[in-house]
């Protein structure tokens, strides 16, 4: 086990090493850069432009930048924010909660709802339920995520009047964050109503951000939950006569959540740092967003350490997934 | 399987053995309704796309500068002349729509292809060498695959510029990875079958192995995969056009559409719901395709 | 659907309950999070609303609803007969906000107005780059530091500023965000605890209402400052929620989340006032938006050839489709409510036939014309690629070859304004003051040309006339001079003029006595709620 995990622990190694590449020339190749940005349609003196830049010590050769970036980030600076001029991994810290509680949310949200249905589908293969089912989830998956968003601030917010536009909290409720998560930091607060009024701001974009992979996992469920109905020892439980419930809870369902628990972690991390589209829509104050416009001001700092804070995340989630899965499963560890 | 005696394998026979493979995908793969009607969907819209030009009401450019946001003609107010109104310039939506659908269905099919086939080759490369070439692609694969795709595309494009081919392309990048991983792993699960070994004593050379040899009997997931992916991308192009990146104008691509009409959410509500309607059958219609080639493909799902 | 509404009734009835019954709030739906909170760094709007209107004074600001110049901690001030010395006689008895931050221990005196411009002035100053990358650009962009040659303390409240020529176009720039004054104390106890970053995150002022916390991206609070030198605000506290979709904005505010919202959709501004609790208030806006072809270019360098395209254009269609009928045609390139619009500048005529006749009489055939369409929306136009795709229309329809072309902002900002750019581009500008030169000399003049002037166009009977304007004190006089400049104007047509657009604002009816700024500030002095 401990040799799987060194070396699956090295293979991160290059690969990190290719993320700060990416990370760092990208942002570079884009034509302009932030003090033009800045500048806006007023524009920027020659002397001025060249002064600021130099300043910002991007008047050195490239490969020396990327050596000096590679080294701040073993110290562990990120750089400073040009457009706010704080330290990124500060900028970073305090969007960061947001997106996590918002994709805590969503993959909560889609696997209380996923495995059921995914489990009653199978049990009733081919029987109306299933079809019913199973056709939501394909249109669930199929949906364009920023449509589906607009539409149901249309009618949830628009006509209905239900739920809140946008936002995470009652204006009203004012407590300084501990957490940065919004419904942990209204429960400390101890203002009465401040928990509820969170979770209705999370409603909607909790179930915009679930859609996809609550359609995913009900799908995965289903699958497996067939493959592993047809294996020989469930078919001998049944045999013995074991009513049909017990089959499914004691035999089949242990076995056949290991690929969805996979399924439920991959999309953990494609949750954390994709959860753009909704952010966009629902103008949540998460990193998906803040990313998109920090590329749009050439903020060089922001948008290369927080490629690699986000990429780091999406590894890491899907290193622990693939441990999990080889203690789950042994046979994984020898290939 | 591939006749193993003889170097150059028949050509008769293999073909009639993938007719008959054919025919029993077709078999299952009809046996699903959900498939069917996907597939008739989907055949409708690239007739559509096909005979835009002769079949659209309108030319999808023209403005009617008398007719701005006018509604479907059902509702109050609608005019006869746009069966499912205008968009803020007077440009009818019924046929923005239908020259639209050459857009996406393009977007998916070029995505699919360029993604598939260097997909394909680098997974190839990958499994069959083994060694430090695998290492080496598969790492690249790493890289791409550690940033949110929608991000790292979005990043793509505005390095390459704006635009529709440059929107597919970057698109196709981000699909890519995932074809190369499937190839490798079924290449290396094949790699040691026997029908390979013997081909290989038979003095087949590397190209010959991996493409004719292998690559024949690692499709099936492919095939799945690119199904997915033809789907998957008509959605990224949309969530680019969202995102202001995509199709340029006049150009009347879906999601451009959508993105082009936000701001008319409380007051012109077909303007951003008839194009979403439009890439949801799509997508939808493509999805179904894609599960009922699973299932047929799938020997697995046949048996039980 | 039930526990949603349980929710929902239960969310607001605690709110009803447990919200502050005695403290007055209003909450203003920003439209975006504030760069900084130090204004002399930034350019937005949206970090000037967020940090000067709201925190700082300046020596002299504009009027509350207007664009005339009114006394603000300096109560008069004097011009020397040359025009090279503005004395200011400043306010006494002003008090520094006290916050978890910053105590004071005097008060206001001339000691912070020497500070703040030497800050900016000086490059050996320690604030010269106080964070990474700071660049005071407005004090350099608006041609202030040119202009400026000293400030001294005369005594502790009198100050006298001296420029290096004599030139009516500087006093304007007091009252504008980059000259607010911060406090000198305050400032050297963030130099002395080597923590001087702190001044554009935590800003101290003697402005209306005082800064209490920043939630990244979400929500800015402040109260009213207690001491304020005009007495303390009527709102209690006053709270920036920011909210980037202008859609979910007028949501907000007709569910009552927002008290006011800045940019209402100018097509949905109908609908909205409809609604009894809303009020929706207009002014015309201190902007204007047009094409600027590049008249150094063949055959864009023949005055026929422009005159002939601006004919091809019916602007109404474009009034209608880009500004939803909420903008007015421009006359000028200047707002026609300046003194210096010249009443006798017509929008122009469309004429599609007479435009084809005038280019086959200048011999042009097959004309093709790149044009540049913004991919963002700004105040004076709102949405780029919607004009780009009529103009398209339009030219086409007189046998000209339009495409259309767009890049990243940043990009477009500085391609277009290169001398060989190819192409007519569509852009605009804001007004920084009320001053005619803000638009007729920086957008038009010689000295523009590769920067602000993005027709490229040097004419130099026009650049005359703009210098002499310049160097002129009397209104009347100047407003002569600047007739006759945009009588040129017209007639060399570097500009394909569009439209001043309407600055819309709706607030909720329990919200008194605010005023829209016609400069596009958002200010809450003197703003009340009904209880």
């Amino acid at each position: 086990m401990l040799r799987f995990l060194l070396k699956r622990l090295a293979l991160l190694i290059p690969t990190f090493i290719g993320v700060t590449i990416v990370a760092f020339f990208f942002i570079r190749i884009l034509p302009g850069d932030p003090v033009q940005v800045l500048a806006g349609e007023r524009g920027v003196s020659p002397e001025r432009h060249a002064e600021v830049l130099r300043q910002l010590g991007f008047d050195l050769p490239l490969w020396q930048q990327y050596f000096n970036y590679l080294g701040d980030i073993f110290r562990g600076d990120f750089g400073t924010s040009f457009a706010s001029k704080r330290p990124v991994i500060y900028e970073f810290f305090s969007r960061f909660p947001a997106t996590v509680e918002l994709s805590l949310c969503a993959i909560i949200l889609a696997t209380v709802l996923g495995v059921p249905a995914g489990i009653v589908a199978a049990v009733n293969r081919g029987k109306w339920i299933d079809q019913a089912t199973m056709g939501t989830a394909l249109v669930g998956y199929s949906m364009p995520i920023f449509w589906w968003g607009l539409l149901l601030i249309i009618f949830f917010s628009g006509y209905l009047h239900w739920t809140p536009v946008s936002g995470r909290i009652a204006l009203s409720y004012y407590f300084k964050p501990v957490t940065g998560f919004m419904l942990i930091d209204s429960l400390l607060s101890g203002q009465k109503g401040a928990f509820l009024s969170a979770l209705h701001y999370l409603i909607l974009p909790t179930v915009v951000l679930a859609t996809i992979p609550l359609a995913v996992i009900a799908r995965q469920t289903r699958s497996a939950m067939l493959e592993v109905l047809g294996e020989d020892y469930v078919r001998t439980a049944r045999a013995k006569g074991l009513p049909p419930r017990r089959v499914v809870a004691l035999h089949a369902l242990r076995n056949a959540l290991i690929p969805v628990v996979t399924t439920i972690g991959l999309q953990v991390g494609v949750l954390m740092a994709g959860a753009i589209l909704t952010e966009t829509v629902f103008s949540w104050p998460g990193i998906g967003k803040w990313m998109i416009e920090s590329v749009n001001k050439r903020d060089y700092f922001v948008v290369q350490s927080g490629l690699l804070l986000i990429a780091l995340i999406i590894m890491t989630v899907n290193l622990i997934v693939d441990v999990l899965y080889a203690v789950i499963n042994p046979r994984i560890r020898h290939q | 399987m591939t006749d193993i005696t003889s170097p150059s394998p028949a050509p008769a026979p293999a073909a009639a053995h993938r007719l008959a493979g054919l025919r029993e995908v077709w078999f299952y793969f009809s046996h699903s309704r959900g498939a069917v009607v996907g597939l008739v969907v989907f055949v409708a819209l690239v007739l559509v796309a096909l005979l835009a030009p002769w079949i659209a009401p309108h030319d999808p450019v023209f403005q009617y500068r008398d007719a701005f946001l006018t509604p479907p003609v059902w509702q109050e107010g609608g005019d006869p002349r746009f069966l499912l109104g205008t968009d803020a310039i007077g440009r009818d939506i019924l046929s923005r729509l239908m020259h639209g659908a050459r857009y996406s269905l393009l977007i998916g099919a070029v995505v699919v292809s360029l993604s598939l086939v260097g997909g394909i080759i680098l997974g190839l490369l990958a499994g069959y060498f083994r060694g430090w070439v695998d290492a080496l692609i598969m790492r690249v694969m790493d890289i791409i695959l550690a940033f949110p795709s929608l991000l790292l595309a979005l990043v793509l494009v505005t390095v390459i510029g704006p635009g529709l081919f440059n929107a597919m392309l970057a698109i196709a990048l981000v699909l890519q990875p995932h074809f190369a991983r499937l190839t490798r792993a079924a290449v290396i699960s094949e790699t040691n079958r026997e029908y390979v070994t013997s081909a290989r004593l038979a003095g087949a050379g590397h190209v010959r192995l991996m493409f004719s040899t292998i690559l024949p009997n690692c499709l099936a997931p492919l095939i799945v995969q690119a199904t997915l992916s033809f789907s998957s991308a008509i959605l990224d192009a949309a969530a680019l056009g969202f995102l202001g990146l995509g199709a340029q104008p006049p150009i009347p691509e879906w999601g451009t559409m959508l993105a082009d009409s936000r701001e008319f959410i409380t007051r012109a509500w077909w303007v951003i719901t008839i194009p979403g309607i439009a890439i949801l059958v799509t997508v939808l219609a493509i999805n179904l395709i894609g599960d009922g080639l699973r299932d047929a493909l799938d020997p697995k799902l046949k048996r039980s | 659907m039930k526990l949603m509404k349980t929710l929902m009734t239960a969310a607001t009835l605690v709110a009803l309950l447990g919200g502050s019954a005695y403290a007055k709030q209003l909450v203003y739906c920003s439209e975006g999070s504030p760069e900084g909170f130090d204004p002399a760094l930034w350019s937005a709007g949206t970090t000037f609303d967020a940090s000067s209107r709201a925190v700082y004074d300046r020596l002299v600001d504009f009027e509350l609803g207007g664009s005339a110049i009114v006394p603000s901690l300096a109560e008069s001030w004097d011009i020397s007969e040359d025009g090279t010395q503005i004395t200011f006689h400043l306010r006494k008895g002003v008090k520094w906000q006290t916050t978890d931050y910053f105590t004071p221990t005097r008060e206001f005196n001339a000691d912070d107005v020497v500070w703040s411009f030497q800050r900016q002035a000086d490059p050996a100053s320690p604030w010269a780059t106080y964070v990474d990358g700071a660049s005071y650009q407005y004090f350099d962009s608006t041609g202030f530091k040119a202009a400026f040659k000293s400030v001294e303390k005369v005594d502790d409240y009198t100050v006298k500023f001296t420029f290096n020529s004599a030139d009516s176009t500087v006093f304007v720039n007091f009252p504008m965000d980059f000259l607010s004054i911060g406090s000198a104390e305050y400032a050297a106890q963030l130099e002395a605890a080597g923590n001087m970053g702190q001044f554009n995150t935590l800003p101290v002022g003697t402005g209306g209402f005082q800064y209490v916390d920043y939630q990244t991206d979400t929500v800015i609070r402040y109260k009213a400052h207690p001491d304020h030198w005009s007495g303390k605000e009527k709102i209690d506290d006053l709270i920036f929620a920011i909210t980037k979709e202008p859609a979910a904005a007028q949501e907000a505010l007709k569910a009552g989340q927002c008290d006011v919202i800045p940019y209402p959709i100018p097509g949905d501004v109908d609908a909205l006032s409809q609604d009894p609790n809303i009020v929706v208030s207009q002014t015309p806006g201190e902007n204007v938006g047009f094409i600027a072809y590049n008249t150094q270019q063949a055959p864009f360098d023949k005055k026929e050839v422009r005159q002939a395209l601006n004919m091809a254009v019916n602007k109404e269609a474009i009034l209608e489709g880009v500004y939803a009928g909420k903008a007015q045609l421009a006359i000028n390139p200047l707002p026609a409510s300046s003194w210096a619009s010249d009443p006798a500048g017509t929008i122009g005529t469309y004429d599609p036939e007479a435009a084809k006749k005038m280019l086959a009489d200048a011999g042009v055939e097959n004309l093709s014309l790149k044009l540049w369409w913004m991919p963002v929306a700004r105040p004076y136009n709102p949405n780029g690629k919607r004009m780009g795709e009529l103009l398209q229309a339009d030219w086409s329809a007189i046998g000209v070859n339009v495409e259309l072309v767009s890049m990243d902002w940043p990009v477009y900002l500085e391609e277009s304004s290169k001398v060989d750019r190819d192409g007519a581009v569509m852009i605009g500008w804001g007004a920084d003051n009320a001053d005619p030169d803000n638009f007729l000399g920086v957008l038009l003049s010689c000295a523009a040309v590769g920067s602000n002037n993005r027709a490229q166009w040097c004419n130099e009977d026009y650049d005359a006339l703009i210098q002499k304007a310049k160097g002129t004190f009397d209104q009347a006089e100047r407003a002569a001079i600047y007739f006759e400049a945009e009588k040129i104007f017209h007639e060399e047509a570097p500009w394909l003029l569009l439209a001043h657009s309407n600055q819309y604002l709706a607030h909720s009816k329990r919200v008194l006595n605010f005023k829209q700024d016609p400069l596009g500030f958002h200010r809450f002095d003197g703003v009340d709620v009904a209880e």
